[in-house]
């Protein structure tokens, strides 16, 4: 068993009974993702899409969406936020058990979309730390699931095993631009993911 | 008989003006505290059986600065009139027509959270699309779109949720 190093420690530092569990970790994780969908306005007609037989997102293993946020561990937050809504979409978060991570779906939720308004939360991640934004106005369920596809990528990178020898997943919060943002996920070195999905098939990395 | 005729014999007595409009709606100016005598006379005497809807504008920077409008519509007769009352910001009261039409406190509490309308005899006047708690008004002229302190509510929420139960997952915000 190596030696175990802090959090930005990488891979091929930490040995190979530690890379192993973590393999098979997130292994396990990221194909087993358990939706929690908060549509709260057209978004959410096109998560539901997403779900259903058309689009299948059960082939990534990311169909079994629950409505109770204690079973869940991925929550997409699909549509406009308001700020009276905010307290429920902050407590739904709080109510799911770690390891948990969001997708901001569509720009309502990204960044508040057209609604620069009294009303709106200008962007989620204002009330919650996101893992990845995708773009759209609603978003196209194919752009959803390669969300899911990358957020598998971004599982892959963490280190779940030295969460569980005491590590903590604290999320940073900028109070000069009152944003969250993701911790090192779980362990992982980069900085959070603000991937911006490239156009459906141009330059897409294929590995 | 037409709707101006049915409407001025039910409201004999009682003071009003027409308002003449560039269409042609019936608009009726009425005096604020007349509201009540008005809205009854109107659902008695003239058949005006169904409040479409309350709300006001704002005329900022005329005096007085509101004016609140109904909507009613009679399905006997299959014709419409709205009522305006001009009100002042420093009195901003008018009788609630709740007691006419209980289906109208919606519409009285959503003119009460976007322009500040107190309408009294309302039982329970309280905001209905801004969070309870919220110091301003809207849709009052006065009002920057883009709000006044828009998260201070949750931000205060927040805080005390935390310090209720600080989560171990939590950062120190």
């Amino acid at each position: 068993m190596g030696s175990l190093k802090p959090a930005d420690g990488h891979a091929s530092e930490t040995g190979f009974f530690v890379t192993q569990v973590d393999w098979v970790v997130n292994w396990g994780r990221k194909n087993s993702l358990w939706p929690m969908p908060l549509g709260l306005s057209c978004c959410g007609i096109e998560l539901m899409a997403m779900i259903g037989p058309k689009f299948d997102i059960a082939r990534f293993g990311a169909e079994a969406a629950r409505f109770s946020p204690r079973q869940c561990d991925l929550m997409v937050v699909a549509g406009t936020l308001t700020w009276k809504m905010a307290e429920a979409a902050r407590l739904i978060y709080d109510q799911m058990p770690d390891p948990k991570w969001v997708i901001a779906m569509g720009v309502c939720s990204s960044s508040g979309g057209m609604y620069d308004s009294y009303s709106v939360v200008q962007g989620i991640d204002m009330i919650l730390p996101v893992d990845l934004y995708v773009p759209g106005c609603p978003p196209r369920p194919d752009a959803v699931i390669d969300a899911i596809l990358k957020l598998q990528k971004k599982i892959e990178r963490e280190h779940p095993f030295e969460l569980l020898l005491g590590g903590d997943v604290v999320d940073e919060y900028d109070s000069g631009t009152k944003r969250f943002l993701r911790a090192p996920n779980h362990g992982v070195a980069t900085t959070r993911s603000h991937e911006v999905l490239p156009p459906s098939g141009a330059g897409r990395d294929r590995t | 008989m037409s709707t101006q005729e049915r409407v001025a014999v039910a409201l004999g007595g009682i003071a009003h003006k027409i308002v003449p409009q560039r269409d042609d709606a019936l608009v009726v100016e009425i005096d604020a505290a007349a509201a009540l005598t008005v809205m009854t006379a109107l659902k008695d005497r003239a058949g005006f059986d169904t409040n479409v809807f309350v709300t006001a504008i704002d005329r900022y920077p005329a005096e007085p600065r509101f004016t609140v409008q109904w909507a009613f519509l009679s399905t006997t007769h299959n014709d419409r009139v709205r009522i305006q009352a001009r009100v002042a910001v420093e009195n901003v009261h008018v009788p609630s027509i709740t007691s006419l039409w209980p289906g109208t406190a919606y519409s009285e509490r959503e003119c009460f959270d976007m322009f500040g309308i107190l309408f009294d005899g309302h039982v329970g006047l309280r905001r209905l699309l801004m969070p309870q708690g919220y110091d301003h008004f809207p849709l009052r002229k006065e009002f920057p779109h883009q709000g006044i302190e828009p998260d201070r509510l949750y931000r205060e929420w927040d805080r005390a949720r935390r310090e209720r139960s600080p989560l171990r997952s939590e950062s120190q915000v």
